[in-house]
């Protein structure tokens, strides 16, 4: 259970896909013009997130190597379905709004390196928990940019007008993301230095996997990691093209 | 021992001209505008004005102090920032809007990419065009004590007509600094006397400008039509005063031709099929991206270097 907790506090700080990893830019910047629009978004992509983790994680054995990829993508393909269809019923106006970019979890390079990275490496449990993590760590970015563009950019928080200045417009367009976007990893980065100054352990920080496979507590990617380096080089390359 | 007597390592022989005298020159060179835009449309724009001054000076210390930087206030560059923010502010905003851009053009456009020298856009420019999309209403809107109605710009995209006397001379709406054409070329022939700007960006981006205009606005080389846009709006004070920003501008002769046919290109395009009836801002920040480019197509090439292997 420990390490599922581990595992949350990864997701949601010290790896925090939006902030650190920079992993999903597309949703995060186009998304989040208003704060339910980031929150919406946030946890759309946390269920596909956690149930594609736990799936694939219950698959990995029965996964071929060389197909795992189109293996990932059907099975999160499945998902963001479901989760369109629901929207679609349930919530309309979120469904709206979100537009082309529910379809586009399919490809949010999110959910796809957690799988490449933790899930197929790893057990159920811990990898709904990475998923739960990293989605939650995925939502929180999004809700907070969203908050301020909305409250920046429209003068209103989750709707509600509040009529204090003359909004900015700017904010709500593609420019005013970027400049949030950018605030937001400057506040992490300053913190990092901070920490990195009281001595604590920063590097690795940033790293989906780290390759420090000699200190690496998380295991199992030992036989994998031989099979993938024992064949041509060319081959490789390829694998590392379908990785990134 | 007296200062000849000291032995150091070269250059030796330094230009008097300096960062802060150049800049102290181009605010020299602005204030005619200014004192004919406070002129024609009364104090509230010379408080507008001052306001961002301070603001974008202020701006400047704060970020350095904050930053442990080298404080660089006193080069006058945050002052010709501020001020011709100012004077492309609309007579009737409202006083906060100007140093709003002039914290936005300092800090975000200047300083967070290096400072003076390493900015990749010209500040002023850049606040302003952030300024228009964030307050589109405020900064459209060309209403005051001294004029109403649109600006002579967009009454020619209109189809009415215009008083090109009256445009020469500045007595329309429209900015604070940009409407009189005699104002800005005085303070421009002042600085090209001096050698601090010549003639090569302003005088490619002008020419462009108007063949384009003959070729494509649909009313040939007319002489009025022709007058009537060199005139109105910004061109002469984007021409002389923002396309030659040291910082902004490719370092090559051929380079600042190149860009000088490229501003009045993008100029052209949107003065004759955009929307509104201006664009000079949008064209200059614009090209300001073009600049590494043109710089590194129009290299001088070292002597030997290049040509056929023998």
């Amino acid at each position: 259970m420990n390490k599922c907790i581990e595992r949350l506090h990864n997701g949601i700080l010290k790896e925090n896909p939006t902030l650190v990893l920079m992993l999903g830019m597309c949703p995060t910047l186009a998304v989040t013009t208003s704060a339910i629009n980031g929150l919406g978004m946030g946890l759309t992509t946390t269920v596909v997130l956690a149930l594609s983790n736990m799936i694939i994680a219950a698959l990995r054995k029965v996964i071929p190597d060389k197909i795992r990829i189109p293996a990932f993508i059907v099975i999160i393909a499945s998902f963001v379905t479901i989760m369109q269809l629901l929207l679609q019923a349930y919530i309309p106006t979120l469904y709206k709004a979100l537009g082309i970019y529910i379809p586009l979890i399919v490809v949010n390079c999110i959910i796809l390196g957690r799988a490449e990275a933790y899930a197929y490496k790893n057990p159920v449990l811990p990898s709904l928990f990475d998923g739960l993590g990293m989605g939650l760590g995925f939502t929180i970015a999004l809700t907070i940019i969203g908050l301020l563009r909305e409250f920046i950019g429209g003068c209103s928080v989750f709707g509600y007008e509040l009529n204090l200045f003359t909004p900015v417009s700017i904010f709500k367009m593609a420019p005013g993301a970027f400049f949030v976007l950018a605030l937001l990893t400057a506040i992490q980065n300053q913190a990092k230095i901070v920490g990195a100054k009281k001595g604590k352990d920063v590097s690795k920080i940033q790293s989906g996997c780290g390759s420090d496979c000699l200190n690496c507590t998380v295991g199992d990617c030992a036989d994998r990691v031989a099979a993938v380096s024992a064949p041509a080089a060319d081959e490789v390359n390829v694998v590392k093209e379908e990785n990134a | 021992m007296s200062d000849m007597m000291r032995v150091s390592s070269n250059p030796h022989i330094r230009s008097k001209v300096t960062t802060d005298k150049i800049m102290l020159c181009v605010v020299l060179a602005l204030l005619p505008a200014t004192i004919f835009g406070v002129w024609n449309f009364g104090l509230h724009a010379l408080w507008q004005v001052l306001l961002t001054i301070a603001a974008c000076v202020a701006a400047e210390a704060v970020y350095e102090l904050i930053m442990k930087k080298k404080l660089t206030v006193l080069d006058f560059s945050a002052v010709v920032t501020g001020l011709l923010l100012g004077l492309n502010m609309p007579p009737a905003a409202p006083l906060w809007v100007g140093p709003f851009g002039g914290v936005f053009a300092i800090v975000v456009v200047k300083m967070l990419f290096g400072g003076l020298g390493a900015n990749f856009m010209n500040p002023a420019l850049g606040a302003r065009c952030f300024l228009v999309i964030s307050f589109p209403a405020i900064m459209t809107n060309f209403n005051c004590d001294a004029y109403s109605g649109a600006t002579p710009l967009a009454q020619i995209k209109a189809g009415e007509t215009v008083n090109i006397f009256n445009m020469v001379m500045g007595r329309t709406g429209g900015t604070i600094g940009e409407t009189s054409m005699v104002a800005i070329v005085a303070g421009a022939c002042f600085l090209i006397l001096l050698g601090i700007i010549d003639l090569k960006i302003p005088a490619s981006y002008i020419v462009t400008f108007v063949i384009f205009y003959g070729l494509f606005s649909g009313h040939g080389f007319d002489p009025y039509y022709i007058s009537a846009q060199l005139a109105g709006g910004g061109l002469m004070l984007g021409a002389f005063f923002m396309a030659t920003d040291y910082v902004t501008r490719p370092v090559t002769k051929i380079g600042q031709i190149v860009f000088g046919i490229i501003l009045g290109l993008l100029t052209g395009i949107f003065r004759v099929f955009g929307a509104s009836g201006e664009g000079v801002s949008y064209a200059i920040i614009i090209g300001n991206l073009l600049v590494p480019l043109i710089t590194r197509f129009t290299a001088p090439k070292a002597f030997g270097e290049g040509g056929e292997r023998i």
